[in-house]
């Protein structure tokens, strides 16, 4: 009665593991850009005009884009109960700032351009920045600590605090985390911009390569010393070395596409680029969701954090009912909405 | 405090200032639909205006559902952990099933709602709204579900879990279907979807008698009208309906709820009586000041006057509810509820009879009307979950096997300090009260606009249509200039 009752247990979990990581990679390349966009908002756009095409170049998108994480979190939820459970409460300061910056995107957004005054605007302006910057920020710093394990106690109790989370190397992944949404967000905006403002978008495009590929190497580096665990599965399954050389090769074809005048085709880069870094956090983590380090017998593994083969397998069947379904209407959105931004009375 | 109190009082914050949002959502969906569906057929502007007019409110209310939204589905994790590795599989599921098939659907076409009335034609644009409407009700489907499972939990057992050594219980899905159908799900979903569709219709008379009572867009607040108010007694008449099911199916399944509902402590041989108002005072057991109508609960319960309702002596004493805030909000509900039944028949009736507009007084108290429709939707709501307490799972029997329930106390997180939550509740307190100012502005501000006139609409349609051929021949040019200065 359900099409995956041929697959073992041990099969649907890795498949929800896959789905999960197809979600976060999905947020991070549709949301990437939108946050990118919030990061470089006040230092691109010079004037009212301006600033208002570089939020409606998003207006009608990052809702939907934003639903990603809101439904990563529910299959998360759904598939592994007790890695949601742990992680979600571990982070209790940084994911409660995470929200309060998602609700400052969302009203900054919706309220900016309502009134016709500057300290409104201004105040919008800034909120629209901050939340974007940190909330970026907050990401990385989350998967940082997810990569190179957290204090989790017996019963999967968490030992640390908000301070633990703040090392060097979250850090640095949030710092990575936010010139790539930055850099991904200044293609974007090439993308839907003209004029005046595409020209000053396009001299921005190479420093954010320059710092996002500087802080690409140090994090590699850094990842390589600092959490050997993560590079256990690339000794174990060679094959595996695809994901980073495809990364590398991705990184490297984004100046070279936009010095070659495809703006597209760089945009598809960037996106590639996040996804080869999503899925390279789900090989160096697999198959903990967060390992311990206190002991690893109390790490979060795919295995203790799943729910039931019942459960899996559900959510592998509504996956397959609903994606096509989100995939088909996404496009339409991104058809309707595609070319410049033209500003009308609809717009924000 | 302890971490329960303020963890209890985290969720019960933010879940009511959320529900401000995705009822007027849902209702003013509905509303919307009608409106430009009228539009599609009649090609009348007047229901073009409406339409634009009623979509601006929509947007701005629905990026506030949005952005408070989110924080729920992390708050379950955050405040809640052992709650969530308890249901996680079944309340998942439901969570996941709403992030698929209803976030998706609405965020999708609510852009094109939103931005592209000038982008694609009337039925396309039609049809987004429909489906924006279905996407909010689908998401209400969903977490309702979620919510009547954990009232009425079926379709699931426990299992034993061996974690490092110790024995943990959780709930696993056995039938979903059983699940999503338990024995709460229909009454308690349509009875909270009608509670939306009777605040959105409400929400539209309001507006709309306002216009009147100023004299002003008289048009098409007469349209609206035409639809506002016979759908508001309509759907305030099938709250009562679908309300009355409800409690009638909580003497089975939740009886200490009921108990609670009525301030119904001692039970008895007798008929049952109904308190029309009173003062609980669950302590010494006892209804102050209370005035009760004999028979009137054994009646509505049973349809019979003579059959005693069990009342809350019958519970175990660690398992009672309290009894003075169901008791009063559901009174509140139902009283709301009654008033606005009275309303809006009357004002039918004034409306069929060209009589509506010369009482005026009718009209502000139709303006009047939102709050009361808000009001009663989250005193339900409070009814609804102070009156499952102590129980956050509720246990229950399965073919003849007693199931576990899990207490709210032990559904909190363990890593969690009271600490923590007090600051993150003062966080939310200083970011909602802000919004909220801020949403009540601009709402007011929209509303003070009002809808464009049948010429204004006409002069942006010209304005817009040699725009749209230059923009088309020249691959998507520019197009800033004086279009800027309308976005208000």
């Amino acid at each position: 009665m359900n099409p995956f009752d041929w697959l073992s247990y041990d099969t649907t979990t890795f498949m929800c593991f896959v789905l999960l990581g197809v979600l976060l990679s999905g947020y991070a390349i549709l949301d990437g850009f939108d946050l990118g966009v919030g990061i470089l908002h006040p230092f691109l756009a010079k004037d009212d005009h301006q600033r208002r095409v570089v939020m409606n170049s998003i207006g009608p998108l990052w809702d939907g884009n934003e639903v990603w994480l809101v439904t990563f979190g529910g299959a998360l939820f759904a598939a592994f109960p007790v890695a949601y459970a742990t992680v979600f409460s571990s982070f209790y300061e940084a994911f409660h700032l995470l929200l309060t910056c998602l609700i400052g995107r969302a009203v900054s957004l919706e309220f900016r351009s309502k009134v016709q005054s500057v300290g409104w605007r201004r105040f919008w302006d800034f909120g629209f920045f901050l939340s974007s910057f940190v909330g970026a920020a907050l990401l990385g710093i989350a998967g940082g600590n997810v990569m190179s394990g957290m204090s989790i106690g017996e019963m999967y109790r968490y030992e640390g605090n908000l301070l633990e989370q703040l090392t060097w190397y979250p850090l640095m992944v949030g710092a990575l985390t936010v010139s790539l949404f930055a850099l991904h967000g200044s293609i974007y905006l090439y993308l839907k911009t003209e004029g005046e403002l595409q020209q000053r978008v396009r001299r921005s495009v190479m420093p954010l390569f320059i710092v996002f590929a500087a802080l690409y190497v140090a994090v590699t580096i850094a990842t390589w010393i600092h959490v050997p665990h993560a590079t256990q599965n690339l000794t174990d399954y060679p094959v595996l070395w695809v994901v980073p050389l495809l990364n590398v090769l991705a990184v490297l074809n984004i100046p070279r596409a936009m010095h070659l005048g495809k703006p597209g085709y760089a945009f598809f880069t960037s996106s590639m680029v996040i996804l080869a870094l999503a899925s390279l956090f789900s090989v160096a983590i697999f198959p903990n969701f967060v390992i311990s380090t206190i002991g690893p017998e109390l790490s979060v593994t795919l295995e203790n954090a799943r729910s039931s083969y019942t459960t899996q397998k559900i959510i592998l069947l509504i996956s397959l009912i609903g994606m096509p379904c989100v995939l088909s209407y996404t496009t339409v959105v991104y058809w309707i909405f595609r070319g410049k931004v033209k500003l009308d009375s609809n717009s924000y | 405090m302890d971490v329960e109190l303020l963890s209890r009082l985290q969720f019960a914050g933010t879940i009511m200032f959320h529900y401000l949002f995705p009822p007027l959502s849902i209702g003013l969906g509905l509303q919307l639909f009608l409106c430009e569906l009228a539009y599609v057929r009649t090609k009348n502007p007047a229901w073009e205006a409406a339409a634009r007019f009623w979509t601006r409110i929509f947007a701005v209310n629905f990026a506030m559902g949005v952005a408070t939204g989110i924080v729920m589905e992390f708050e379950f994790g955050t405040n809640w952990a052992a709650y969530s590795r308890f249901v996680g599989d079944v309340f998942g599921s439901a969570l996941a099933a709403e992030g698929v098939f209803a976030f998706f659907l609405e965020s999708g076409f609510l852009a094109i709602l939103v931005f592209g009335w000038d982008r694609v034609g009337p039925k396309m644009h039609l049809f987004s709204t429909l489906m924006v409407f279905l996407g909010s009700v689908f998401s209400a489907v969903w977490i309702v579900v979620a919510n009547s499972w954990q009232q009425t939990p079926a379709g699931y057992k426990i299992v034993w879990q061996e974690v490092q050594g110790e024995s943990v219980p959780r709930a696993e899905i056995t039938e979903f279907w059983e699940m999503v159908f338990n024995p709460s799900s229909i009454d308690r979903l349509t009875h909270t979807i009608i509670g939306a569709l009777v605040l959105g219709a409400f929400f539209v008379a309001s507006v709309s008698s306002y216009y009147l009572l100023q004299k002003r867009h008289q048009e098409v607040a007469r349209r609206c009208l035409n639809i506002a108010l016979p759908s508001a007694l309509l759907f305030t008449l099938l709250a009562g309906a679908t309300g009355h099911s409800s409690a009638q199916r909580l003497v089975e399944t939740q009886p200490a709820k009921l108990a609670a509902m009525e301030a119904h402590f001692d039970s008895s041989e007798e008929p049952t009586g109904l308190y029309l108002f009173g003062w609980p005072d669950g302590e010494k057991e006892t209804v102050h000041f209370g005035v009760r109508l004999p028979y009137l609960l054994s009646f509505l319960v049973y349809n019979d006057p003579m059959k005693p309702v069990p009342g809350m002596d019958q519970i175990p004493e660690e398992d009672r509810p309290p009894v003075w805030l169901p008791f009063q909000m559901f009174h509140l509900m139902v009283g709301l509820g009654t008033l606005m039944i009275g309303v809006s028949a009357f004002g039918c009736w004034s409306w069929f009879r060209n009589q509506y507009e010369e009482r005026r007084w009718l009209m502000w108290l139709v303006v009047l009307m939102p709050l009361a429709a808000m009001t009663a939707n989250q005193a339900g709501w409070i009814t609804a979950e102070v009156g499952r307490q102590p129980w956050i799972v509720y246990p229950s029997v399965q073919d003849g096997v007693e199931m576990m329930g899990l207490r709210t106390k032990d559904g909190l997180s363990e890593s969690v300090t009271a600490q923590q939550v007090l600051s993150s509740i003062i966080l939310f307190a200083v970011i909602y009260s802000l919004l909220f100012a801020i949403w009540v502005f601009v709402l007011n501000k929209k509303i003070q606009h009002g809808p464009e006139t049948p010429e204004e609409l006409t002069a942006h349609k010209e304005k817009q249509r040699p725009r749209l051929s230059e923009a088309i021949s020249a691959g998507g040019t520019s197009l800033g200039g004086s279009m800027l200065e309308d976005a208000s």
